[in-house]
């Protein structure tokens, strides 16, 4: 009884989704193709090679870097974009004294209460406080920016596939929007006060290209020459760390973890067969 | 229950013997799990899953109870307290990492836990109970990780949310008034991230009392094994402690190698990086997809996209999702072969490799594709074949095939005839 009951369920849903099946490739017969073809289908493009300190299981940060990338975030990035996971005094993981950091928190205001009105105000930012966005609200962020509200970044690197590649891809990739897309698709042609950029998913959005020249920062004694390639690498770097602090650590712990268990599963082999030997097949003699 | 030839627990220390009449819990362990339960010798490496299952749950437990420590299921905080574990918490960054690929890693164990039973077709009589209680197992373990995966309170948290409560509102009639019940409103929001986080707290120890069950069962039938003869004499089996300790103990140690590699080496591999953007009820990622174990069932879900017999093609969708866990349970009925390993079945071998496996891994692969042609037809084929497979193809097969010979005993399996003759009792 069971089985013919199951027998007519098993042809039930059977017959429902070949049914479905067929629906589905008469359209695709119809039209020619599997899906309209968009764009983003044939300019998009995956993030860049690029190389860093931190790739690979022994990977390690480049403090140098950390706060070259640091110093672009500070200057040009900060002017629109929030940290609010990171707090100033996480800074001196980049080898920033604390002096320095107290400093550095001054040099950015955020929300505080005036001690003897009570009214909201202004305040120089303390070492315990995080990087605080630009805008009061969202409305002041969109109305500043094409009605686009520029993302925290604290995350930017682990919120999108290959991250830290993709925000160096990113700000190296903008360029002029190919007369042939154009052409081929004039409904994507770049809407006003959006800017082209095949890395990014839909290959128009609302930032600007914030690095637009050499040397638009200026990198301390000893560091690289800060070319925009250079900044792009720095910063990406840069949130890289914002984004997984713990990373180094991880990795060491890791490689303590796999050599202890290592260890352990081979004593645990052996015991195993030491404990199975009398079990075993006999070996003809 | 157990063979004649087990051995009895005998205390030797006063303390125990006082212990063993008052409490005996030294001899249910010893009778679980020690030298006075006898399981054949013949096991191979796919039994050793039900241990680390185990173990999965309990360290499912322990990081969740300490991540729970630190959480708060307010949906203005959540993700934030998310970051708080991972950033300033001691050692949260581990435990988050533990507790999220934990489960990705109870999965795969249970998965190939699974696998071992259709193959060996464990679930046959004398151990349907086992089975049945190991498909409630199963399905409590995909509600606990679904709700558990929304408790971050990121983009695919809160979307996957939408869409699996979405499901709901196909049912007809009361659909719609028992979504926005479940959810305590119309979309996912702190309603229903604080439910979900007391259901993700209390459904592990369900688990664990399920599981217990579980075993109960087990040890009324004993193992099988990979002949599926059933235990004949003594010499046929092995006290679980010391062998197979042993054996859990070497293969738990593999598994860990593996399972710590992707926690501190590929943290974030298994899952998605939408999930590092905070839950935006007004911004719908590209593609919603669930964790990687939910995307077999999430390929049949998407693959009835036409309306059959007047039924809505979302609402046949859900059922097909449902039935193609709960024709699970009533696969000791369906296949009727009175043989159960795979090795001494022919056509169900040949079905098993070539139908169900390469099925499974196209559903697999398609559930995490794009809702788009041509995973969608591809998709539709496979969910097909699965509906076949276990409710046609297995029961057909089960009357009509021709098993080989099988050994007559496991001794005999292992040890070939003439040693097996000196050691088992004359018929
Ligand atoms: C003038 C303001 C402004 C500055 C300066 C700026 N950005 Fe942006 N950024 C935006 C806006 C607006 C968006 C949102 C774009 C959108 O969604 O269309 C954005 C988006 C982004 C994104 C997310 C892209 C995505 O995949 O969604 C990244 C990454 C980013 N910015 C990095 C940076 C970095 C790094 C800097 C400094 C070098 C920087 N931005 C400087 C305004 C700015
Ligand atoms: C928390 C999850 C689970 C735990 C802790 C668990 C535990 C165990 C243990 C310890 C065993 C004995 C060792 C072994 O055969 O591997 C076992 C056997 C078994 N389990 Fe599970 N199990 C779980 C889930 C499941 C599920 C989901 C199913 C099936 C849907 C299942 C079906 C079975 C069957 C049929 C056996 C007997 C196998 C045989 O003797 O051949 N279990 N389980």
């Amino acid at each position: 009884m069971i089985r013919i009951i199951g027998i007519l369920a098993g042809l039930f849903f059977t017959l429902g989704v070949l049914l479905a099946f067929f629906q589905g490739t008469s359209e695709v017969i119809t039209n020619g193709e599997f899906k309209p073809t968009t764009a983003e289908m044939v300019y998009h493009k995956h993030p860049k090679e690029v190389e860093f300190s931190f790739d690979g299981p022994f990977g390690k940060y480049d403090r140098a870097q950390l706060q070259r990338g640091f110093q672009v975030y500070k200057e040009v990035c900060s002017a629109c974009h929030s940290l609010k996971f990171v707090a100033f005094r996480d800074l001196q993981q980049l080898g920033y004294t604390e002096a320095q950091v107290k400093v550095l928190a001054a040099g950015f205001q955020v929300p505080g209460v005036d001690p003897n009105t009570g009214e909201a105000t202004m305040r120089p930012g303390l070492p315990t406080d995080h990087f605080p966005s630009p805008y009061p609200n969202e409305i002041a962020a969109r109305a500043a920016n094409n009605n686009a509200v520029p993302p925290d970044l604290s995350l930017m690197t682990k919120a999108r596939h290959e991250g830290s590649a993709y925000v160096y891809s990113l700000l190296t990739g903008f360029t002029e929007q190919p007369a042939a897309l154009v052409k081929r698709f004039p409904e994507a042609k770049t809407p006003n006060g959006l800017h082209y950029n095949p890395y990014f998913a839909n290959l128009n959005l609302a930032m600007a290209p914030p690095l637009g020249a050499d040397g638009q920062v200026t990198y301390g004694e000893g560091n690289p020459e800060p070319t925009i390639d250079q900044m792009a690498q720095d910063v990406a770097a840069f949130l890289t760390w914002t984004a997984e602090p713990k990373l180094e650590k991880r990795r060491q712990t890791g490689w303590a973890v796999l050599g202890f268990l290592l260890f352990a599963t081979m004593l645990a082999y052996m015991a195993k067969q030491q404990v199975w030997a009398d079990k075993k097949k006999k070996k003809a003699a | 229950m157990s063979f004649p030839w087990a051995k009895e627990y005998t205390p030797q220390h006063p303390l125990m013997r006082y212990l063993d009449e008052k409490l005996p819990v030294p001899r249910l362990v010893y009778n679980a799990v020690g030298g006075g339960y006898p399981v054949p010798r013949n096991l191979s490496y796919m039994w050793n899953f039900g241990v680390l299952a185990g173990f999965c749950l309990v360290l499912q437990i322990v990081t969740g109870v300490i991540l729970a420590m630190h959480y708060s299921a307010d949906s203005t905080i959540a993700f934030a307290k998310t970051e708080h574990i991972m950033r300033d918490v001691n050692w949260g960054w581990l435990l988050r990492y533990a507790h999220a690929n934990g489960a990705s890693f109870f999965f795969v164990v249970v998965y190939l836990h699974i696998f071992r039973g259709f193959f060996y077709s464990s679930y046959k009589a004398p151990r349907e109970m086992i089975w049945l209680l190991g498909v409630v197992i199963f399905l409590l373990m995909m509600a606990t990780a679904f709700m558990g995966y929304v408790l971050p309170w990121g983009q695919m948290s809160f979307w996957g949310a939408k869409v699996i409560t979405g499901l709901f509102s196909a049912i007809p009639l009361v659909g719609e008034p028992l979504q926005i019940w479940l959810l305590g409103g119309y979309a996912p929001d702190d309603a229903a991230l604080n439910r979900f986080f007391s259901l993700h707290f209390l459904l592990p120890f369900v688990i664990a009392a399920v599981v217990i069950l579980h075993i109960w069962a087990l040890h009324i039938p004993g193992s099988s094994n990979p002949t599926g003869v059933e235990v004949k004499s003594e010499s046929d089996t092995v006290p679980f402690h010391p062998y197979y300790t042993a054996k859990d103990g070497y293969g738990l140690g593999v598994a860990l190698l593996i399972y710590f590699a992707f926690v501190f080496f590929l943290p974030n591999y298994l899952g998605h990086p939408d999930n590092y953007i905070e839950a935006n009820p007004l911004s719908t990622p590209a593609h919603i997809v669930p964790e990687w174990y939910f995307w077999p069932f999430y390929a049949i879900l998407r693959s009835f996209t036409a309306d059959f017999l007047s039924i809505p093609a979302k609402l046949m969708g859900v059922l097909a999702m449902f039935a193609a866990i709960l024709v699970w349970f009533f696969l000791p009925w369906l296949d009727k072969s009175p043989v159960r390993s795979g090795h001494y079945r022919p056509l169900f071998r040949k079905f098993f490799w070539f139908g169900l496996i390469p099925t499974m891994a196209v559903l697999f692969y398609c559930g995490g594709a794009p809702a788009e042609q041509p995973y969608v037809m591809i998709a539709q084929l496979a969910t097909a074949y699965y509906f076949l497979h276990f409710l046609v193809i297995l029961p057909i097969i089960s009357s009509i095939e021709r098993p080989e010979p099988l050994p007559y005993s496991i001794t005999e399996a292992v040890l070939g005839k003439d040693e097996a003759a000196q050691l088992e009792p004359a018929e």
